[in-house]
């Protein structure tokens, strides 16, 4: 067999295996509204987990880190650092958002914003404008997942149509079996990813310089000035370092899909101690950016800096071994896609086509509407992913330019009980454009400064002076809880 | 909401003191510590300490609630 053949059939047996078990687990269960999106809210704190790490450690992490390692270097290191500190912000707030959540009944992010603001306009943009800033982070798996079949087929399929395969795979996937069968992939993902991760970060090292210590020494003496800010970048330093963890941080729990998942947890508290363990998952980053930084001086000149990784295993193990980390990548890319499309077809349907057409519409064709949402928005991103050359780093840096504008409204919204619709409506709105026009005419970074961040300082400075020129309104939190829910406080 | 305490809140600040707002201080190569460059192993003594310090925060967060 050629090795092209060996390490294609492992990828896909690996994304068949995952597939079956996450049909499987939706199989037995009937599907509504409530079990498709939070499961039931049933979810400990290992579930809860897996699911969170299903979601965070993407092919972004895989395949997109370790090649800004390749390419830009020393910038590449605000990973680490937002990585941690997102979940110092997601200790503080989950426990109240999933309170919230519990006492009102609330799937979605765009559910919050109706409630606490009890106006739909607010929420359907919420939902509108999750939607959208979603796509790029789905666009930016299935261009991971297309890197994976175009190089471990050593080039034989061509990235679109891998794309297209991968497509298909994922849409077919969450179609079937909602937000339980991914937290079961979720655990094949992660003891595979985990698997791949370290053997690959001590071995390739080891491999090529006798070690992680002789391959920086290598490194330090011949490129030193790559490892700092700005690396291999001109306009990435310190003040872009501090914005972009800043951003990164705050936002990482904005994303529709990370905020719906905290509803599907057990209690507060579950959520709480999960954010103290979910740092030490980051371990696995130093190790990535190990393989990004040995390829430097192993495979230098790439033009596709996300290509490092992959090119690097090939050269380096058997096929089948290629294989095993071509399918750990591809379980990477599928777990969290599935994850975004279902959060953003449900937003779609539920939070912005029901409550602005289509009131009366029944719970059930809601569900139906959702179903056929998934094929828009997937082929949506799949028409990106094809069409734009974006590092993998970019479409996520992207992404969370948008998505962090829902802090303010989230965390006043919580906190603050003077913030009204019209300053969030005011902000969100200045915070979302501000960041589009930078980024679509390619002003990120602006004077310095991560576009996204600049936005979300223009976005809450606008939500806080309209709120305090606006009239003082009662808090949707302060209502009676939905009927049959016990009021008793999170703890 | 009753916002999170103080003292709790103070804790989690720490990581952002630790691995954001002082990057001009450790930003640099030498000296190599364990072999690494000095701020990739900064950053890597951050995830254990982060997840000390939100341990703390968890501490005084329940001992608030009793």
């Amino acid at each position: 067999m050629s090795p092209s053949l060996v390490s294609l059939a492992i990828i896909f047996s690996i994304v068949l295996i995952g597939a079956i078990t996450g049909i499987y687990a939706g199989l037995r269960r009937e599907m509504n509204l409530e079990q498709w999106t939070v499961a039931g809210r049933g979810f400990g704190l290992i579930f809860t987990w897996l699911l969170a790490a299903g979601e965070i450690y993407t092919t972004f992490s895989f395949l997109g880190a370790s090649g800004w390692a390749y390419s830009r270097g020393g910038p590449t290191l605000y990973i680490i650092a937002y990585g941690m500190l997102a979940y110092a912000v997601g200790f503080f707030i989950l426990p109240d958002i999933w309170e919230v959540g519990r006492r009102f009944v609330l799937h979605t992010e765009s559910d919050f914003f109706q409630q606490r603001y009890q106006n739909k306009y607010l929420a359907a943009l919420v939902a509108i404008v999750g939607v959208v800033f979603i796509v790029p982070y789905l666009q930016l798996q299935l261009t991971g997942l297309g890197i994976i079949v175009e190089v471990a087929s050593f080039h034989a399929i061509s990235r679109p149509v891998a794309m297209v395969i991968a497509f298909v795979i994922v849409a077919g996937f969450v179609f079937s079996s909602g937000i339980r069968a991914v937290a079961w992939v979720s655990v094949i993902k992660d003891v595979l990813m985990l698997l791949a991760a370290f053997s690959i970060g001590i071995f390739i090292p080891y491999h090529y310089f006798g070690g992680i210590r002789p391959m920086f020494a290598a490194l330090t003496q011949a490129k030193a000035a790559h490892l700092t800010m700005p690396g291999g970048t001109s306009n990435m330093g310190h003040a872009w370092y501090i914005s972009t963890v800043l951003l990164t941080a705050l936002g990482f729990y904005m994303w529709p899909h990370g905020f719906g998942s905290v509803f599907t947890a057990k209690s507060g508290n579950t959520l709480r101690r999960n954010a103290m363990i979910m740092p030490l998952y980051v371990t696995t980053l130093p190790l990535l950016f190990f393989v990004g930084f040995t390829a430097i001086l192993v495979i230098p000149g790439l033009k596709n800096g996300d290509l490092a990784l992959l090119t690097l295993v090939r050269q380096t193990f058997p096929p089948w071994f290629l294989g095993l980390v071509g399918g750990a990548g591809a379980l990477t890319a599928m777990v969290p896609a599935a994850v975004m499309i279902l959060t953003a077809a449900t937003l779609f349907a539920k939070n912005f086509f029901r409550p602005l057409f289509r009131p009366s519409m029944p719970d059930a064709a809601v569900t139906r509407l959702a179903k056929l949402m998934v094929i828009v928005i997937t082929g949506v991103a799949l028409y990106f992913a094809i069409y734009s050359s974006t590092t993998l780093v970019g479409l996520l840096l992207l992404a969370y330019a948008g998505v962090t504008q829902f802090f303010p409204g989230v965390v006043l919204g919580l906190y603050w009980k003077r913030v009204t619709t019209a300053g969030v409506f005011a902000g969100l709105i200045a915070g979302v454009a501000i960041a589009s026009l930078l980024m679509f005419t390619h002003h990120d970074p602006f004077m310095g400064l991560n576009a996204g961040f600049l936005a979300l300082c223009i976005n809450l400075a606008t939500t806080v002076m309209v709120s305090l020129t606006t009239s003082i309104q009662p808090s949707g939190l302060e209502q009676e809880p939905a009927e049959g829910v016990v009021a008793v406080s999170a703890s | 909401m009753k916002p999170p305490r103080i003292g709790a809140l103070l804790f989690g600040l720490i990581p952002f003191l630790g691995v954001c707002f002082t990057v001009p201080l450790w930003d640099r190569v030498f000296p190599l510590v364990l072999g690494l460059p000095f701020n990739l192993f900064w950053l890597i003594a951050w995830i254990p300490l982060t997840s000390l310090c939100l341990w703390g925060a968890y501490r005084l967060q329940s001992r608030a609630k009793e």
